[in-house]
């Protein structure tokens, strides 16, 4: 066939290592923090919203066979150090509750599209409820880096599980928190806090995950007030590098629908073309 | 130096380790040099455009996988534009898996994809055929005749018929596939198979039922190879729970010529890689000098009329 174009094979971008456990401490009640030493090398390459891919530790017994992932907390080339937060919801995060300091944890990474902040993009909003909130704090490091203003709006059950509040201060976020108990985290109260940043310093794009509530609220007032933003998404996955297509999600493309891998095509995605669940 | 190059019909392979449909694409290229593989076998492609099946599209069971994805298929046109070009990057040879729901849709696919650049097609003859109320073609000897004639004509590169482990008549089926003109078998497919959530009561996979694959799988399906290649007198590429060198040169004694690699690179995508280092040391260590003096060496002793099945204690 005369019109086949040779195309040059794609360099590495992902590695499979067995990286050694510095520490994995319970932080609250519900959340444990997995530190993880890593090749300064390979968290240069770490972006905000990218994940790894987890073989949990097989203890007396089976599962979990597949990987899972995880999407990045923290990553500093300068101390080597990869984290990642997570809940003990399932076997696999059972399993990596297990490690312990010296142990070793067989990662395959950093994998999928980051988080982008555009130049022209001066204020930035994040939204996100619990563990959620992992998942974008390494955004407040790379608005930080970018010298964006940045407010994280945190959203949880009670205060004592709110989530990553003092890493994002520390990274000099304007901090909201929200919660339950006293119905701060309502969508109303949600929405009213959003009109507020709007009337005020403005907000250039929103950035969320994981909550089905504040993606509907955002793309409602991201239509509203014309603002873009984008969302990690989280879905069952296989491979973790898009070649067997478990890990698809429907998205609103081209006036239709259609299936996207989270793996591969994201897990961030443009918040407008995300179908709620 | 040990040589790890095997002949599957009239393709060399370099060595004998490739991965399996389903469990490959372009973007394992991320993870390590492609060119280090004996063959590239592609995901199925169809004709036309599929989005394959509803989610949850896997869930894992005892160590192993059920998966339901569906074959979704960007479609023959897309394939030949984009994907081809991709593995003309790479020496190693491409194989080209395809599916049809019907044999004549099948055979126009096979001639679709009979293109520069592809060096054999995988016939994946294991999925629902429209025609015969949605099983597989692979399940009966005479549909797996009927379909593998119509793709013999329909190209003159290599075929290999992937076989389906949902039949009872295994080597019945090889032979028709063989006398139908495949170049090479490959033994096996993933085990209909369920799982269901006792919580919810729910199947834990979208389509309810999917395909068995990883550890669990590898008896069937060495049982399965070790048939067909007494059956027939075509190469055998085993497929099925291969997971380490050592599971790949069961198969490879079994009377297989060559091995897919399939789940077992989700687990660990370097896990081929690891394969062909390992298979170069463990032939090393037993004194040989090729891969080819292992192959179909099972010591078997007399052939058996029949299989009797040991019945268990009481």
């Amino acid at each position: 066939m005369s019109n086949i174009h040779h195309l040059t094979p794609p360099p590495r971008t992902a590695y499979e290592l067995e990286l050694e456990v510095l520490s994995n401490e319970a932080v609250n009640g519900e959340y444990r923090l997995l530190v993880l030493n890593a090749p300064r090398g390979l968290l240069e390459r770490c972006r905000a919203g990218q994940f790894f891919h987890l073989l949990c530790p097989q203890m007396g017994g089976q599962a979990p066979y597949l990987r899972r992932p995880m999407s990045i907390y923290g990553f500093y080339p300068e101390r080597e150090e990869l984290h990642f937060l997570y809940k003990v919801t399932g076997e696999g995060t059972r399993a990596l509750a297990m490690l312990r300091r010296g142990h070793g944890l067989n990662v395959l990474g950093p994998l999928g599209k980051p988080f982008t902040i555009k130049p022209e993009w001066e204020q930035l909003v994040l939204a996100a409820r619990g563990v959620g909130l992992a998942t974008l704090a390494p955004l407040a490091l790379e608005a930080r880096r970018l010298g964006k203003e940045l407010t994280a709006i945190c959203s949880a059950r009670s205060e004592s599980v709110l989530m990553s509040v003092d890493l994002f201060r520390h990274m000099g976020a304007n901090v909201i928190t929200l919660v339950d108990e006293d119905g701060s985290s309502s969508v109303d109260n949600v929405e009213a806090v959003l009109n507020t940043l709007i009337d005020g310093p403005g907000i250039d794009a929103f950035y969320t995950c994981g909550s089905n509530r504040l993606l509907k609220l955002l793309q409602k007032v991201g239509t509203r007030h014309g603002i873009p933003g984008q969302i990690a998404l989280e879905q069952q996955m296989a491979c973790g590098l898009g070649m067997c297509h478990c890990c698809v999600r429907p998205f609103r493309k081209d006036g239709g629908i259609v299936n996207l891998r989270v793996c591969r095509e994201g897990p961030v995605f443009d918040i407008q073309e995300a179908v709620a669940w | 130096m040990v040589r790890l190059d095997v002949d599957i019909g009239a393709l060399r392979l370099k060595n004998p380790i490739m991965p399996a449909s389903g469990t490959f694409s372009e973007d394992l290229a991320d993870v390590f040099d492609l060119d280090l593989l004996g063959a590239h076998v592609t995901k199925t492609i169809t004709r036309g455009f599929r989005d394959g099946n509803p989610t949850p599209r896997v869930c894992e069971v005892g160590g192993s996988m059920l998966n339901s994805i569906g074959i979704p298929s960007k479609g023959v046109g897309y394939f030949l534009e984009n994907v081809v070009p991709f593995y003309q990057g790479y020496k190693t040879p491409l194989v080209v898996s395809i599916s049809g729901n019907t044999a004549d849709e099948f055979a126009q696919l096979c001639a679709e994809v009979s293109v520069p650049g592809v060096d054999a097609i995988e016939v994946n003859i294991s999925c629902p055929n429209i025609e015969e109320d949605g099983k597989a073609f692979a399940i009966r000897p005479s549909s797996t005749f009927e379909v593998m004639t119509k793709l013999r004509r329909a190209t003159s590169l290599p075929l290999w018929a992937k076989l389906t482990p949902n039949t009872g008549e295994t080597s019945e089926v090889a032979r028709a596939a063989e006398e139908a003109g495949a170049d090479a078998l490959v033994v096996a497919n993933t085990i209909l198979s369920m799982a269901i959530d006792i919580r919810t009561r729910k199947p834990k996979l979208g389509n309810l039922m999917g395909g068995l694959s990883g550890p669990s799988l590898k008896p069937i399906a060495l049982r399965m190879a070790y048939q067909c290649a007494r059956a027939t007198k075509i190469p055998v590429i085993g497929c099925g729970g291969i997971s380490t060198v050592e599971d790949a040169v069961e198969f490879l004694i079994a009377g297989a010529s060559a091995v897919q690699v399939g789940t077992a690179t989700f687990i660990n995508p370097t896990a081929m890689v690891t394969m062909i280092d390992d298979l170069r040391h463990y032939l090393e260590a037993e004194g040989l000098s090729s891969v080819r003096e292992i192959i179909g060496t099972v010591e078997d002793g007399e052939q058996r009329e029949g299989i009797v099945f040991m019945e268990a204690a009481p």
